[in-house]
């Protein structure tokens, strides 16, 4: 079965075996998963968010388990890109499997140094913008929610890497989805991925404290899910350019729901942590699933929901 | 050392302990080999039963027990919604496992070795004892809340004298601190080692006499983990200035894949 999806983009176009990738900091530098599959089995790998400057992240507890999903406060903490670039991305399997570099900083000139710095190696096929994080002060969500700044951000990275594929995440937190990913297209993005994690809260009642150091943080997992169809499908009609869909996905299934409502690709994330072979199992199953749907290939069923 | 990996396990059985007539809340489980070629005392798996469905996301850390030519077992006690869920786990349920995780307890034949445990912190010491090759030169103290017989304590005593003491009272701890205390006093000065596993207030007693005293001390933490494979950052501990690796000195490094066992001059607590 071709599994293989172009993201066509306005600027660069990027290539996938499969239409299945890793979500940002649910799979490390993927070296860590490298022990339970195959990561040249994956249609694509992207990789924990990076900031110019290593970052240390908020205070523990960080992360908490909640009903069908969880919450995380970890605040982007990473090595910074030199570190990367030097120890991580040479143990990558980048010239069969393209790794997209999760990217986050604090303005939107020093996103375009970041980019111009990633625009050099060669190992890195595409840059995933990350203007939706809900755990950092400066910037992250803020970006996410005035269209904008969204598109500055956009240009600076378009800019920034003349010669990558520029994906652009985006935020549920936000009243108008379509708005958003209408301001990142005109602004040069190639591809655009949702959904980050929604903004969240858990308390302890014994303690009366917030279960996470922070008091907030942002949800993900299977309760997410219907959320992030709604988005995905309100996104993939809004622009021309592809969506990689994202939130909940554990099964093929999964995937093929977020296909059908537009996904070109997605990105498997908390499900990551729920087994450390989920990605390399899901991959493994896309054919089997889609032809007990009677599809020829995932491609097959990309926007093919029926609404009348 | 064997790569981790995951396998979908069976279990053979799960027993209580803990005084009879009374629900337990602390349980052996034994589950099918997970064929690893090896393993030490001190790693730990990431034990996720079929039955958490997509309501329970994450997997639950736990130390190695012991492992047989046949067994893994582990030991857990009931805390929250997850270990209460594995609790009901019944012979032929099936668990999805993966490890052996983390560094695991240093092991030198020859030195002097005490070993701390606090509660459930027991659990890596079985296997350690049984795979010690002169457990002579071994001794154990053990601090518990529960009655002694919610703790594996049998397979401990088979190989090495165990002194236990329980605390009924606020006095009981400061005697097991001062005991303690004497105890590593006794391993400093014979140059020995000290490895100790427990709550997080006797590890911080246990590195703060581990400096003071100058024994050779790894202390064995239990964050809450999210992954067990160093992904989600959920784990971590501040490193000090004696970090082996420079630019990870003061840093923020993962319980999981840089531990689950550190020397006690190596992390801030």
């Amino acid at each position: 079965m071709d599994l293989s999806v172009t993201l066509k983009g306005q600027s660069h176009d990027l290539t996938l075996k499969n239409p299945v990738l890793t979500a940002s900091g649910t799979f490390g530098y993927g070296v860590e998963f490298a022990s339970y599959g195959d990561l040249t089995a994956l249609g694509g790998i992207v990789v924990k968010g990076l900031s110019l400057l290593p970052r240390e992240g908020n205070p523990c507890p960080r992360i908490v388990e909640t009903t069908a999903g969880m919450l995380n406060a970890v605040g982007l903490q990473n090595d910074g890109v030199e570190a990367f670039c030097r120890d991580r991305l040479p143990r990558l399997p980048w010239r069969e499997t393209p790794v997209i570099v999760n990217m986050y900083a604090t303005s939107p000139a020093e996103f375009g140094e970041l980019a111009a710095r990633l625009d050099s190696e060669e190992g890195v096929a595409a840059l995933e913008v990350n203007v939706s994080c809900p755990n950092v002060k400066e910037g992250g969500v803020l970006f996410g929610q005035d269209p904008k700044l969204a598109a500055a951000v956009t240009a600076a990275v378009r800019e920034g890497a003349p010669h990558k594929h520029v994906m652009v995440k985006l935020s549920p937190n936000v009243t108008d989805m379509a708005l958003m990913a209408r301001s990142v297209e005109d602004a040069g993005a190639d591809s655009i991925s949702c959904i980050n994690t929604l903004l969240g809260m858990a308390v302890d009642l014994r303690t009366r404290r917030p279960s996470l150091a922070n008091v907030v943080g942002g949800l993900s997992g299977p309760a997410i899910k219907p959320v992030a169809l709604r988005c995905v499908w309100q996104v993939a009609r809004a622009v021309k350019i592809p969506v990689v869909g994202m939130g909940g996905i554990v099964s093929a299934e999964d995937a093929l729901e977020f296909i059908l409502v537009g996904a070109a690709a997605v990105q498997v994330g908390t499900a990551n942590f729920m087994r450390p072979d989920s990605a390399f199992a899901l991959a493994a199953e896309l054919p089997a699933a889609c032809k007990r749907l009677g599809a020829a290939s995932p491609a097959q069923l990309r926007g093919a929901l029926l609404t009348d | 050392m064997s790569q981790p990996r995951s396998s979908l396990l069976t279990v053979l059985d799960l027993v209580p302990f803990g005084q009879t007539g009374q629900e337990s809340r602390f349980f052996a489980l034994r589950l099918t080999h997970p064929q690893w070629e090896q393993w030490r005392p001190g790693q730990f798996v990431m034990v996720r039963p079929t039955s958490f469905g997509l309501e329970i996301p994450w997997a639950r850390p736990l130390g190695i027990c012991h492992m047989t030519a046949r067994h893994l077992i582990c030991f857990f006690q009931v805390q929250g919604r997850g270990t209460r869920r594995m609790a009901e786990l019944k012979a032929g349920d099936t668990v999805r496992v993966w490890g052996p995780l983390g560094n695991g307890f240093v092991m030198e034949p020859d030195t002097p070795t005490l070993l701390l445990a606090g509660g459930m912190g027991i659990v890596p010491f079985v296997g350690y004892v049984s795979e010690h090759p002169r457990p002579w030169n071994v001794t154990m103290l053990f601090g518990h809340r529960e009655p002694i017989s919610c703790y594996p304590v049998d397979s401990i005593n088979e190989h090495v004298p165990l002194d236990s003491l329980r605390e009924h009272t606020p006095g009981d701890l400061d005697n097991f601190i001062f005991s303690l205390q004497e105890r590593m006093r006794e391993y400093a000065e014979q140059n020995g080692l000290v490895l100790a596993c427990g709550p997080l207030p006797f590890l911080r007693t246990v590195r703060k006499f581990a400096g003071e005293l100058g024994v050779r001390t790894q202390l064995s933490l239990e964050n809450r983990m999210g992954c067990g494979v160093g992904a989600c950052l959920g784990c971590v501990v501040r490193t000090t200035q004696d970090w082996p690796v420079p630019a990870r000195r003061g840093g923020l490094v993962q319980v999981c894949n840089q531990g689950p066992v550190f020397w006690s001059h190596h992390i801030e607590l």
